[in-house]
Formats: C-alpha cells, sequence, structure tokens
C-alpha cells in the first residue's frame, strides 16, 4: 500500500500536533520541564495541584506561539484567553488543564507542502497554547497506577490544521513540514518518538465529487512519523472497506497499536467528556501589541525555504544538495559552522552528506546528538585538499575523531540524560579513571548544540571523556600516521619493490593493458597503509614501465 | 490596668513602646482569653500558643532595639482558607482533615515580615461558602454578643476572635460579602479590598474572580495598618495590580469630611430591618452636617447581583474545587470498601437481569453498563464523604451551567450582566467618591433559623454581593446597636484601588462615636 489512489473515494483529513515548547521553566511554574529525572522531584505545589496555588504565565510560552504564528502566516489575535478544560484523572493535578478554547492565539494561516510530483498549500486553523498533563504509569507495579507529575505543566502547542489533506503522504509532509519550522524556530525539539512531538488525525473519507464530509474518526497514539502514515492508510481503507461493505462510519476515537499494525476503538467510557471549558479566571488576557509582533517577527530565524534558496546562490549548491542539507536545521547549522573561511563549500558539503550522514545512520543518532569538535571536518577536507592526507585515510581521520567523540557509553552510565553544557577534557578515563583532577581542559567545547551528560551531576559540572589526546585534526592525524607520503624517494622505493615483486601484472601491462594502473596503485596504498600519495605514484608507475 | 485584650493595635503598640507590657504579656493575655472562652465561641479551630510566644520573644527583642516592623503588636488569627506553612489549612472541610500547607500565603509573609504574632486558625463556613459560619465540620462560630446567634459568614471565626477580643486583627476572605457581613454581626470593622489589591497566592479558591483577602480589627486604624502591609503587587498572582498602594494609615489619621457620599434608593428598600434604615440614615445625615455633600445615585442592575453571583462564582468553584480528589492529597474513601459495594451493586444488578422482564431488562443492562468504574467511584466516593452539603450544592450548580447547552444561557448571560453592574457602579463612582448602604439586612439571626432555606440564607448577601461582581472594595464599620442589643454595621462601597476613599468615610462613622 504506497499510495492511496482510489478510485471512487477520497480522504479528507485534518492534523492535530502538540509540541512541547523547549521553555526553561514550565508553562505556569518556575520549575524546569526536565525529564527522566527521579518521578514527583520536578514539581512545586502548583504542579501538584496544592490548595492555594496560582499559575504564573511563562513570558516565553506566549513568544514561542507567536513565533510559530509568524513562521505558518497565521493572524495574531490582540486579545486572546486562557480557558480551563475540566475533567477528572489522576495525573491532573489540578482537576482541569490550563488551555485555550474560543480564543486561539494564531489562527487562519497556512504552510507549504512538497510532494514529489506536486506542491499543495495546506490550511492552519489554529495554534493554542496549554499545558500537559502528568504521566499515568500502569505497568509497573501491578496492584496501582503510579503517577508521575514532572510533566505536569509542561508547556504545550497544539496546531490545528484544516481538513485539506488528503492522502498520507500529504498527511507525512505536513508534519515533516511542522517538524522544521518548530527546529528552526528552536521551539521544539521535534522528536515524535520521545513525545515532544505528537500527533493525532481526524480522517473521514467520501465518494469523489461529494463535497459533504463523512463521518470522521480521531487516531490517537500514532509515535511516529511512518506511523501516522502507515495509522491513516489504515484507517482510510478500513472506512471505505466498511462503506463498500454496506456499513457506517461511527464517530469515535481510534487507538493505533504500533505491534499489530491496526487500530481499535477506544472504549466509549474513556470519550465522551463535556469538558465544561470556560475563562481561567486566574489569568488575564493575553494582550499582543503590534510592537510586540513586530519584534518577534524581527527575531525569526532564516526558515529552511529561504536557507535552501540562499545555499543554492551562495554556494553553488545543486537544489537537490541544499535541500538535503536545509532539511534538518541542525545539519544545516553542522554545515555553514565547519566552512567557516574555507574557501571551497562544497567539499564540505560533500564530505558531510557522504560521511557523517553515514555515521549517523549507521549509530542512528541525531546530528543534535553527536559530538563533533568545531572545525574537525573543515580540517579534514582541508588535509585532503592540499594532499597532506589521501581520501581514503582522510575517511579514517573522521571515523577515529567521531568515534573518540561519541563511543564513550562505557564510561558514562548509560541511564538518564539531559542536555546541558560539557567542556571538553583531555585524557583517557578508561587508563586512568581515578586521576580526573589531573585532568586539563583543551579549547573544544560544543557550543553550537547540546551534548548529553548524566543528570545527577550538578549544572556545569565538567564530564571527562575518553577522548584521544586532541587539539586539532592535522595532530591526531600526525600521531596515527596518516600523513600522506609525497616523498619521491621513499616513493621510488615503493614503486621498485612493486614492479619486482609482480611481473605478470607488469608484462600484461606493457602489452597495453593499461587498466592495471589501478592494481599498482592499490598496491602502493595498501603497502604504504593508505599514506602514499596515489597521484605521484601514478605518474611513477608511468614513467617506469612505459619510459 | 485595663485588659490587654480590649486594645487596638496602635493602643498595644504605644504600651510596648513605652516598655509598659511585653509582647509575651500581650501573647498571654490571648492565651487566657481564648482559654476562656473560645470553647463556647468557636472561634479558633485550630492554636499554636508556644510558637506565638516564641514568635513574640524574638519580636521584643526588636521592639527593646528600635527594629520591629510596622505591625509589631499585632496578635493575629487567620481564616483557615489561607496557607500556612506547616499548619493545618482545612478549610473547615473534612475533605482537607488533616491537611498541612507546605508553603506561606504572601499575605502570611508579608505579615511575619512585619512582626505580626499569629495565634492559630479560625472558623469559617466550609471552603467560604456560606453566610453563617455553621456549614463547617468544626460546628458554628458563636456571635460574642449573643451566643445563640449566628457570627455571620463565611469568615465567621475572622469576626467572632476579633469581637471575642481573641485577637486584635484577623484575616478574612470576601467573596460576596464574607468579610463585610460577619464584621456587621459581630460589630468589628472589615475590609474587602479591591480584586487585585492584595495577593490571592495562598488563598484556597472559592470563587477565583471574587476572592479577596482583607482583614477585621476592632478600629479602621488597625484594618488601615494591615491592609498597608498586606496590599501591592505579588509576581505570583498574574491578577494581582500593579496600581501603587496609598498611604491608608496617613488617610485614617487625618480623614477629610467633605466628601461625596452616594446614596442608592434601591439598597434602603424592602427587606432591610426598619430600625437599621433608620439608624443608618441617622448616622448619614450626620455626615451631612459634618461637611459630606450627599448625591442620589442609581445602580438599577443591583436586582440581578444574587442571581448573576451564584452562577459565575458556583461555576468558578466547580472547577477550583476539583483538585480535591483525594488521590494526591487529603479525605480518601476507603479503597477496599469502595470495591465491595461495588461488586455486590454488579452482583445486584445481574441477579435482577436474570429475573427481570424484557422491558425490565433493557433499563438494567443499561444500569450495569454504565456502572462506575472503580477509578470514577473512588472519586464520587471521597468527594461524598469528604464535602458538606453546601459545598456539593455549589458544586452541582457550577457543574450543571458550565455543561454544554448550558453555558451560553447561564454563564454567558451573567458574564454580561457581571459587566453591566459593573458600569452602575462605574457611572456612580464619577459623581461621588463613596457610595453608603446597610451591610446586611438585618442583624444576626439565630444559629440554626436558616439552614433549611439556603435561598433565604444568599439573600443574607444582597447588599455586600454586587461589590465582588464589580471588583471594588468596600467596609463594614459598626454604628452602634440595635434595640435587640445586637451590633448594627454600615458599608461603603469605593471604586476600584479607592481604600482610601472608604477608610477615610468608615472613620468618619468612627468618630461621631
Amino acid at each position: 500500500m504506497s499510495t492511496i489512489a482510489h478510485e471512487r473515494f477520497e480522504a479528507v483529513i485534518g492534523l492535530e500536533v502538540h509540541a512541547q515548547l523547549l521553555t526553561k521553566s514550565k508553562a505556569f511554574a518556575p520549575v524546569p520541564p526536565i525529564y527522566g529525572e527521579a518521578p514527583n522531584t520536578m514539581v512545586t505545589p502548583l504542579c501538584l495541584g496544592h490548595p492555594g496555588t496560582l499559575p504564573v504565565v511563562n513570558e516565553n510560552l506566549v513568544r514561542y506561539i507567536i513565533k510559530m504564528g509568524l513562521a505558518t502566516n497565521c493572524q495574531i489575535a490582540p486579545k486572546s484567553i486562557f480557558a480551563r478544560k475540566n475533567y477528572f484523572y489522576p495525573d491532573l493535578p489540578k482537576g482541569y488543564q490550563i488551555s485555550q478554547f474560543e480564543t486561539p492565539i494564531c489562527h487562519d494561516g497556512f504552510v507549504d507542502i512538497e510532494l514529489e510530483e506536486y506542491d499543495k498549500r495546506i490550511g492552519v486553523t489554529r495554534i493554542h497554547m496549554e499545558e500537559d498533563a502528568g504521566k499515568s504509569i500502569h505497568d509497573q507495579d501491578p496492584y496501582n497506577t503510579l503517577v508521575d507529575l514532572n510533566r505536569a505543566g509542561t508547556p504545550l502547542i497544539e496546531i490545528v490544521s484544516e481538513p485539506d489533506l488528503r492522502t498520507p503522504q500529504e498527511a507525512y509532509a505536513y508534519l515533516t513540514k511542522i517538524k522544521q519550522i518548530v527546529q528552526y524556530l528552536e521551539i521544539c525539539d521535534g522528536n515524535m518518538e520521545e513525545g515532544s512531538l505528537r500527533c493525532d488525525a481526524n480522517v473521514s473519507v467520501r465518494p469523489r465529487g461529494q463535497k459533504e464530509f463523512g463521518t470522521r474518526t480521531e487516531l490517537k497514539n500514532m509515535n511516529s512519523f511512518r506511523n501516522v502514515e502507515k495509522a491513516i492508510e489504515y484507517e482510510i481503507y478500513r472506512q471505505i472497506e466498511l462503506i463498500e461493505g454496506g456499513g457506517t462510519v461511527v464517530q469515535q476515537t481510534r487507538l493505533w497499536d504500533t505491534s499489530k499494525m491496526q487500530s481499535r476503538p477506544m472504549r466509549s467510557k474513556e470519550e465522551a467528556h463535556d469538558y465544561r471549558y470556560f475563562p481561567e479566571p486566574d489569568l488575564p488576557p493575553i494582550i499582543v501589541s503590534d510592537e510586540m509582533k513586530e519584534e518577534i517577527r524581527a527575531e525569526l530565524p532564516e526558515l529552511a525555504d529561504v536557507r535552501q534558496k540562499r545555499f543554492v546562490s551562495e554556494y553553488g549548491m545543486s537544489e537537490d544538495d541544499a535541500k538535503t542539507l536545509t532539511e534538518d536545521k541542525y545539519l544545516a547549522d553542522f554545515f555553514e559552522r565547519e566552512i567557516g573561511d574555507y574557501p571551497n563549500p562544497l567539499d564540505i558539503s560533500n564530505f558531510i552528506k557522504t560521511h557523517v550522514l553515514r555515521t549517523l545512520n549507521e549509530d542512528k543518532k541525531h546530528i543534535s546528538e553527536v559530538n563533533l569538535p568545531t572545525g574537525s571536518v573543515q580540517a579534514i577536507v582541508s588535509l585532503n585538499g592540499k594532499n597532506e592526507i589521501s581520501s581514503s585515510n582522510a575517511v579514517k581521520l573522521y571515523d577515529e575523531i567521531y568515534d573518540s567523540f561519541n563511543n564513550f557509553q562505557n564510561v558514562l552510565p548509560d541511564q538518564d540524560f539531559v542536555t546541558g553544557n560539557i567542556t571538553f577534557l583531555k585524557g583517557n578515563l578508561d587508563t586512568n579513571p581515578e586521576s580526573v583532577s589531573n585532568f586539563v581542559p583543551i579549547n573544544t567545547s560544543i557550543p553550537d548544540y547540546s551534548v548529553r551528560i548524566n543528570t545527577d551531576l550538578p549544572d556545569n559540572t565538567l564530564v571527562y571523556l575518553p577522548v584521544l589526546e586532541y587539539s586539532s585534526a592535522k595532530g591526531l592525524a600526525e600521531k596515527l600516521n596518516l600523513i600522506q607520503v609525497s616523498d619521491s624517494g621513499f616513493l621510488e622505493e615503493l614503486v621498485d619493490e612493486i614492479i619486482a615483486n609482480n611481473p605478470d601484472e607488469v608484462e600484461r601491462y606493457r602489452g597495453g593493458k593499461k587498466q592495471l594502473m589501478g592494481f599498482f596503485v592499490g598496491q602502493a596504498m595498501k603497502a604504504s597503509k593508505g599514506k602514499a600519495n596515489p597521484k605521484m605514484v601514478t605518474q611513477m608507475v608511468a614513467k617506469k614501465l612505459e619510459g | 490596668m485595663a485588659d490587654l485584650t480590649t486594645f487596638t493595635i496602635t493602643e498595644a503598640r504605644e504600651k510596648l513602646q513605652a516598655g509598659d507590657i511585653t509582647l509575651r504579656d500581650l501573647v498571654q493575655a490571648y492565651a487566657k482569653q481564648i482559654e476562656e472562652h473560645n470553647e463556647e465561641i468557636n472561634a479558633y479551630v485550630f492554636l499554636d500558643i508556644e510558637s506565638a510566644l516564641e514568635q513574640a520573644d524574638e519580636i521584643q527583642k526588636k521592639i527593646e532595639n528600635g527594629t520591629a516592623g510596622r505591625l509589631a503588636g499585632a496578635i493575629m488569627g487567620i481564616k483557615d482558607v489561607i496557607c500556612e506553612r506547616g499548619k493545618p489549612t482545612t478549610c473547615a472541610s473534612n475533605i482537607l482533615e488533616n491537611f498541612e500547607s507546605v508553603y506561606d500565603a504572601t499575605v502570611i509573609e508579608r505579615l511575619k515580615a512585619e512582626d505580626a504574632v499569629f495565634l492559630g486558625r479560625l472558623n469559617m463556613d466550609e471552603f467560604a461558602m456560606g453566610s453563617t459560619n455553621e456549614y463547617s465540620r468544626y460546628g458554628a462560630a458563636r456571635n460574642p454578643h449573643d451566643t445563640t446567634k449566628v457570627t455571620g459568614g463565611s469568615s465567621g471565626g475572622s469576626a467572632a476572635a476579633v469581637a471575642g477580643t481573641m485577637a486584635n486583627a484577623t484575616l478574612g476572605s470576601d467573596t460576596g460579602g464574607s468579610i463585610r457581613q460577619p464584621a456587621s454581626y459581630c460589630g468589628v470593622v472589615g475590609l474587602k479590598p479591591t480584586y487585585g489589591r492584595v495577593s490571592r497566592y495562598g488563598l484556597v479558591a472559592y470563587a477565583s474572580s471574587f476572592d479577596s483577602i482583607g482583614p477585621l480589627a476592632h478600629s479602621v486604624e488597625d484594618v488601615a495598618n494591615v491592609l498597608q502591609v498586606i496590599a501591592g503587587f505579588d509576581d505570583r498572582d498574574n491578577t494581582s495590580s500593579q496600581v501603587p498602594c496609598d498611604d491608608y494609615v496617613e488617610v485614617v489619621k487625618n480623614p477629610n469630611k467633605k466628601i461625596r457620599i452616594g446614596v442608592p434608593e434601591e439598597f434602603f428598600g424592602e427587606g432591610l430591618d426598619e430600625e437599621i434604615s433608620a439608624s443608618l440614615k441617622d448616622v448619614i445625615k450626620k455626615l451631612e452636617a459634618e461637611g459630606a455633600e450627599l448625591v442620589p445615585v442609581e445602580l438599577p442592575h443591583t436586582k440581578y447581583g444574587l442571581a448573576t453571583y451564584y452562577i459565575l462564582a458556583t461555576a468558578e468553584a466547580s472547577s477550583n474545587l476539583a483538585r480535591f480528589d483525594g488521590i494526591r492529597y487529603g479525605h480518601r474513601a476507603d479503597k477496599d470498601q469502595m470495591l465491595d459495594e461495588l461488586k455486590a451493586e454488579e452482583n445486584a444488578l445481574k441477579e435482577a437481569i436474570k429475573n427481570a422482564d424484557d422491558e425490565e431488562k433493557a433499563d438494567l443492562e443499561n444500569q450495569l453498563a454504565r456502572l462506575d468504574a472503580p477509578l470514577a467511584r473512588l472519586y464520587k466516593k471521597s468527594r461524598t464523604e469528604g464535602f458538606g452539603n453546601e459545598v456539593k450544592r455549589r458544586i452541582m450548580l457550577g457543574t450543571y451551567v458550565l455543561s454544554a447547552g448550558y453555558y451560553d444561557a447561564y454563564y454567558g448571560k451573567a458574564q454580561r450582566v457581571r459587566r453591566l453592574i459593573k458600569e452602575d457602579y462605574s457611572k456612580a463612582f464619577e459623581k461621588v467618591d463613596v457610595i453608603v448602604t446597610p451591610t446586611a439586612p438585618t442583624t444576626a439571626f439565630d444559629i440554626g433559623s436558616n439552614l433549611n432555606d439556603p435561598v433565604q440564607m444568599y439573600l443574607n448577601d444582597a447588599y455586600t454581593i454586587t461589590a465582588n461582581l464589580a471588583g471594588i472594595c468596600g467596609i463594614s464599620v459598626p454604628v452602634g446597636k440595635h434595640s435587640n442589643g445586637l451590633p448594627v454595621g454600615i458599608q461603603f462601597l469605593g471604586d476600584t484601588f479607592q481604600e482610601s476613599k472608604v477608610l477615610n468615610a468608615a472613620r468618619l462613622v468612627e468618630l461621631l462615636g
């Protein structure tokens, strides 16, 4: 099932995307929204729903959502209010969720999505802010449900699309676009697997040509981009089959089961809520002045579409390469960080596309999760460009740096990690774990993006990693003996030896089989452990066998 | 020397500074008074005299070296709805039985910083819902002027503690008249500040857009003094105001007699006790003789006040009280007993289905299908056991008016009426400094007489409730006694953030003697 191109029916899809905001504190309480801490430790009396507590609006929450609104071409309401959504559940400590109902702060916007064969504009009905509930844990205690309120009060925005989507592929493209925007705005990390981006889908089908919508169902619990696509596809076929079999679609909420790759209806008791929305009396209306709006607009970063065009014009990159590099903000940032004043940016983009993306794929990691010292890729590309190391040794050097900066699970306990600042220290904990106090920092910090550190450590703790004695790519290349040899005396000896050891190949080469040049160069590279300058070897072999 | 407990804060402070008495003497005098009378009056529901004495000794040192705060000499009780760290905060409800607050309300922090001493927690109507202080898990507080009478409510304990000289100042909360009406019934001064003037952080919410914390005391000056300390912006309450505070004490010391007093016909008509009406008119005349100008004002939407209030306040209450669910703190129903009951109901229904005819069967099966899940039943049972009748009544009312299909007809309409009431006051205050009204239609009545008629009880708030709808300030000050021997109060209402004006007017009444 790759595309939905049903002859008689078309689907109507709308998405509700929740994005967890990267604010420094919760939506209405002065406590950081950090995950992975011991349960119920990142809480204030407000998060626990204690009597007498009051919410206080986090100003960044408002700024972040306005950014999102502007980036999705929304109208920004000059005045909007918070509302209470009332329901009882053990992980909802106040008995209501602070949200927005009748007056969302952003409304009537759009985003443009690109598919293989066409582009399409998708309406954004509204974006509003709300707080998250806590977490109910049903599977850790045989008799009780456990509640962790660390997440309670975490700021969320909900982005509601118009029912403009017609295929699962469009839904996938739209969701990817939303993720890209929140990442470019740096308001959400966009990680669906970890729940910082969540998506519900409203799906209905109707006979082609019919204007009225069919009865819709709401799909929940899809925890990856692919699952959203698959769940919608499943639902469309389920509804079509139902209708074709003479049945009718029942309006209901359905939960996607990833292991079975199918959805099941939620029990009716789990839905059927009357949320009794009413204006939140503890919070005054949010007033957004034109000045504030324009100030935020001026702060908006360059978004992906613009950046892609700039990469083409500024670096002379192909459209495809520019797209690959700008699709993910962090990758584009990484690229631009590595260019520095290097005269040939395309060498760098090619190296990133080929080798950096390879290691990320192998490790199933995101660029924001790995550490590569600033300038290291540029240094490698530059060494190779100046013929100081061979292309194959450039890759070797890169792999060495990548491994030494990223494969240290054996030292840091493989448990709860958070983001934070980290300073790299030289030294090797494997060989000398007790002597951390003797380590001195080398100037290799990673300020550009966050690095994972152990949460048990207080803020700004220095973390000691088993890195190689790294001060520059060149120094490491020398230490690893990867520097290309262009010394003609050494190469002459090498070439003579190879010619002497391979009389058959020499004979055949002289007989006209010129393709054997590759064989001789390969032998030289092998014998020199990749250090021989291949150009010089080629010239010498040619001279000796033909001259 | 006169009984120390009859002193105002100002008087006590003079004696303390002169070295005639120590703060320990003062606290001990109140402790003795409490020991002798609290059992009957039932104003305090929790006492901590020991830490009050410790506090007193600390502050005594400051008095001696001249660094004491402006409330050194204030010996206070706190309504059981305002959080004090480490002390019970039960809101007079079974659902918060054994609950202790883990933090101090902003007002408590501010009072502590100015060296007020706290004796204990004061009785009230459960969650501040009531006008008699009879709806309390601790039983009714009794009026010190006649212990067969109610204190008024909901801040009944706060008014009775001052009237019974068991504190020289207390804090109450006022959502529809809950400070002013008991102040009137008990013959003390009680002020409801403008909404947003005093931080609500740490006040257990009844109706968030109506609730105000305010002081009760023997004199207008004492009330001004306490207000001065608790008023002002608080960044922990987004509804608190940044409008600067006046020097309230200065105003009270030199009151202006040439004020314009608005007299609304609507408040002196039917339903008001004739004797009260006569004595208030007498007071108003005297104020005029002293230099005040009387101006007739109209507040035409006053008659919708009660209905509007009982829709909006209960709507907010239904949501505010949702957190009392027995999950994280407070009363939780016995789980095993609950599960047994649920099982028994299920079995009974199954048994009945076996023996039912077809018609009954469908109904019974429907009942079986709709039987509570254990979690839902636990909520219901905990809340049924924990809340009293008046609280349940208001939660149900509030839940109803917010329900899908009823919201516009009730909540939406009431909000529009609230705006009209606000506009009435705004217009009136263009012409006058304060508006004078009775505080309550009668004097304190017999305990138990209104218990079966909530609507009759609600009518007691008719004169006070519109101030909360409009968010303006008001004060009740005693004007002597009724022929039945009970105190009568007069109310002055002022525009938003015009506390100075109502304090000024109240001080003029005090000066009439």
